[in-house]
């Protein structure tokens, strides 16, 4: 399912995604044909750009947000130009935070990157974008200002939907120090200790709520 | 059909004056003026006479204050009975004080030449003034309406006998009582100029002392304000028409470039080719980065969507600095003060950035007595020149064009404060749910 105004881009999604494998079962120009679509084929994920017809504001971004409320389960990847966190926090509140993802457009270039994020999302993960990412970690505000410079950098990879196996090749480090790592995030955030993996969603929250 | 007059010279000038409402409008003014000259007499006296008697005790001092500022409520009262005889517009000179508070208005107001001017005029008017158009009012209605009246009183009070005329002159006839009051009829439209004549001077005197000296340039203020803003409006529309077409045109085809050289280096195979393409792909990525970057400063999307507490957050979030944000609205003022407010932000942050040395900043604002502000100030070395080719100095402009204010403080050693406040209503938020 796909949701963007630009005709060019939604072509060459619809090419890309063909060429792995997946099928989009419809591919929309605006919020409104969006929302009708999915109740119509119930797709396995939504993907949406935020600026869309008819007010050219952010109404692809309102409309995975409603869907989300109407549908809590539904995986939605949204695709931005902008790399304000106010957005990704939007979205991320809508359900439980899990199953979302908010990317910045120009990772549909990297081609393999973003498949790796959707297939991330449609099995309810968590993506945000590095960039967005990046903007969050030069904030320095509490309750992240008690973690250590290390400990920041495995929330930001956490946020990006990395596994624990991956986090630990990217910083050349042991699985169990990873683990470790995440273990005193989620006790420094104050996070509940019984969600399972929804504690790293929550995680991610946190980030960029504060 | 020809213009009204618009004062009572024209209106003199014209040939249906004594039987316009010019006339009855100038004795109305000095009619006017004469109670309310007696009532700042009074006024303006006993607040004189107490006041000096109390200054022995001290109390009596901010009495004198009082009639040092007596001059204020009788030249509103002035300028308001000025519109009887004078249609153009009429405005005070007082500057508009510095900030909200009643000390701030106190120290303007003693300190400009307007308070001063509009005592002189309301001790000239107490004691020299209302007594002319009291005299002016009674001879120039009383004489001629005396002299019609004669056949009147011969017929009821003299009993067809004998009437006094202005208690000089006897008149026994009915001949002569008519020949008077024709008189008296002739003499009330001479009386009739003569009260035009007196009320133009007197609004004149008025006009000189104690309002704008713009009157007549006011109009063309105020249309020239009117354009200015339109010009700003025209140009922050310029600015979102130009981010929409950069962002649904170049935005889209780049991200589209990408997407297609990304596909072309997973089919190449491994080689030269397969790197050229790399870099060709990381190149276009950076050119979308950049554009983005662009896209944002030319107009932030944040903004519009979100509002100004979103945005500031957001310029917070990128400088350079640590920036704390203390910034509270219930609502969302108008677009243009919006975008105004935000660009000083941003400026301001960039400054610190760049030039203070601070180790930490700080914005907060609010909305308060119909007034947007925002202060931005940060623990650096001061020393900062809003004149000296910054950015500030076009945002000033901008901020003034709204009617706004904008004041830098940055003494050297630190720290630097930069002030700016817009009048403004907030309008309710849109409903993010809806």
């Amino acid at each position: 399912m796909l949701a963007e105004d630009s005709v060019l881009l939604r072509e060459g999604i619809v090419g890309l995604l063909g060429r792995y494998g997946h099928e989009v079962v419809s591919a929309v120009g605006d919020a409104r044909a969006l929302i009708a679509a999915v109740e119509e084929h119930a797709p396995d994920i939504v993907v949406t750009d935020v600026r869309m017809p008819p007010g050219f504001q952010d109404e692809g971004l309102h409309a995975a947000v409603r869907l989300r409320e109407r549908r809590p389960a539904l995986p939605v990847l949204v695709l931005s130009q902008y790399v304000q966190r106010t957005y990704a926090a939007e979205l991320l509140d809508s359900g439980d935070g899990s199953g979302v993802g908010y990317l910045l457009k120009d990772r549909v270039g990297q081609v393999e990157e973003f498949i790796e994020a959707l297939h991330h999302v449609a099995d309810g993960g968590t993506v945000v974008d590095p960039e967005v990412v990046r903007q969050l970690l030069r904030r320095r505000r509490d309750p992240l200002e008690q973690l250590t410079p290390r400990e920041r950098e495995v929330l930001a990879l956490i946020a990006e939907g990395r596994s624990n196996s991956a986090i630990a090749a990217e910083l050349v480090v042991s699985e169990a120090a990873i683990g470790k790592h995440i273990g005193n995030i989620l006790t420094k955030l104050d996070l509940p200790p019984t969600a399972g993996t929804h504690r790293r969603v929550l995680a991610v929250l946190t980030y960029l709520r504060a | 059909m020809h213009m009204h007059p618009r004062n009572v010279w024209q209106a003199m000038s014209r040939p249906g004056f004594l039987l316009s409402a010019w006339p009855w409008r100038s004795a109305a003014y000095l009619l006017t003026g004469a109670v309310t000259g007696a009532a700042a007499l009074v006024g303006i006296v006993t607040a004189a006479a107490v006041g000096g008697a109390l200054a022995v005790v001290l109390v009596g001092l901010p009495l004198l204050v009082l009639v040092a500022l007596g001059g204020i409520p009788v030249a509103v009262v002035e300028r308001s009975r000025l519109r009887l005889i004078d249609r153009d517009p009429v405005s005070g000179r007082h500057r508009v004080p510095t900030a909200p508070g009643l000390w701030a208005w106190l120290t303007t107001r003693l300190r400009e030449q307007a308070t001063w001017r509009e005592l002189g005029y309301a001790l000239l008017f107490a004691g020299l003034l209302w007594p002319v158009d009291a005299l002016a009012v009674t001879v120039a209605l009383l004489v001629p309406l005396s002299l019609v009246a004669t056949p009147l009183l011969l017929a009821t009070v003299g009993d067809g006998h004998e009437a006094k005329v202005l208690k000089q002159w006897t008149v026994t006839t009915w001949p002569t009582a008519f020949g008077v009051a024709v008189l008296g009829l002739l003499l009330l439209g001479v009386c009739a100029y003569a009260l035009g004549v007196t009320a133009g001077a007197r609004a004149a005197l008025a006009r000189l002392l104690i309002a704008s000296p713009e009157g007549e340039l006011g109009a063309r203020v105020v249309e020239l304000a009117r354009s200015r803003v339109r010009l700003v409006d025209a140009f922050e529309a310029e600015r979102r028409r130009i981010e929409r077409d950069l962002h649904d045109g170049a935005q889209q085809r780049l991200v589209a470039l990408t997407m297609a050289v990304g596909l072309a280096r997973l089919d190449a195979p491994p080689g030269p080719l397969a790197d050229r393409l790399t870099a060709a792909h990381e190149e276009a990525g950076k050119a979308l980065a950049e554009l983005r970057e662009l896209i944002h400063g030319i107009h932030p999307r944040i903004l519009t969507d979100y509002g100004l507490q979103a945005a500031v957050d957001d310029a917070a979030d990128r400088c350079a600095v640590p920036v704390d944000v203390d910034l509270e609205l219930p609502g969302r003022p108008a677009r243009a003060v919006e975008s105004a407010a935000y660009f000083v932000v941003c400026e301001a942050l960039a400054n610190v950035a760049k030039h203070s040395g601070a180790t930490r900043a700080r914005v907060s604002g609010g909305h308060r007595d119909g007034r947007l502000f925002l202060d931005v100030r940060d623990d650096g070395r001061g020393g900062a020149d809003a004149s000296a080719g910054s950015g500030l100095t076009g945002l000033a402009d901008r901020v003034s064009v709204l009617d706004g204010r904008l004041a830098l403080t940055s003494p050297p050693g630190g720290p630097t404060l930069l002030h700016v406040e817009f009048p403004c209503e907030l309008t309710e938020a849109a409903d993010r749910s809806a």
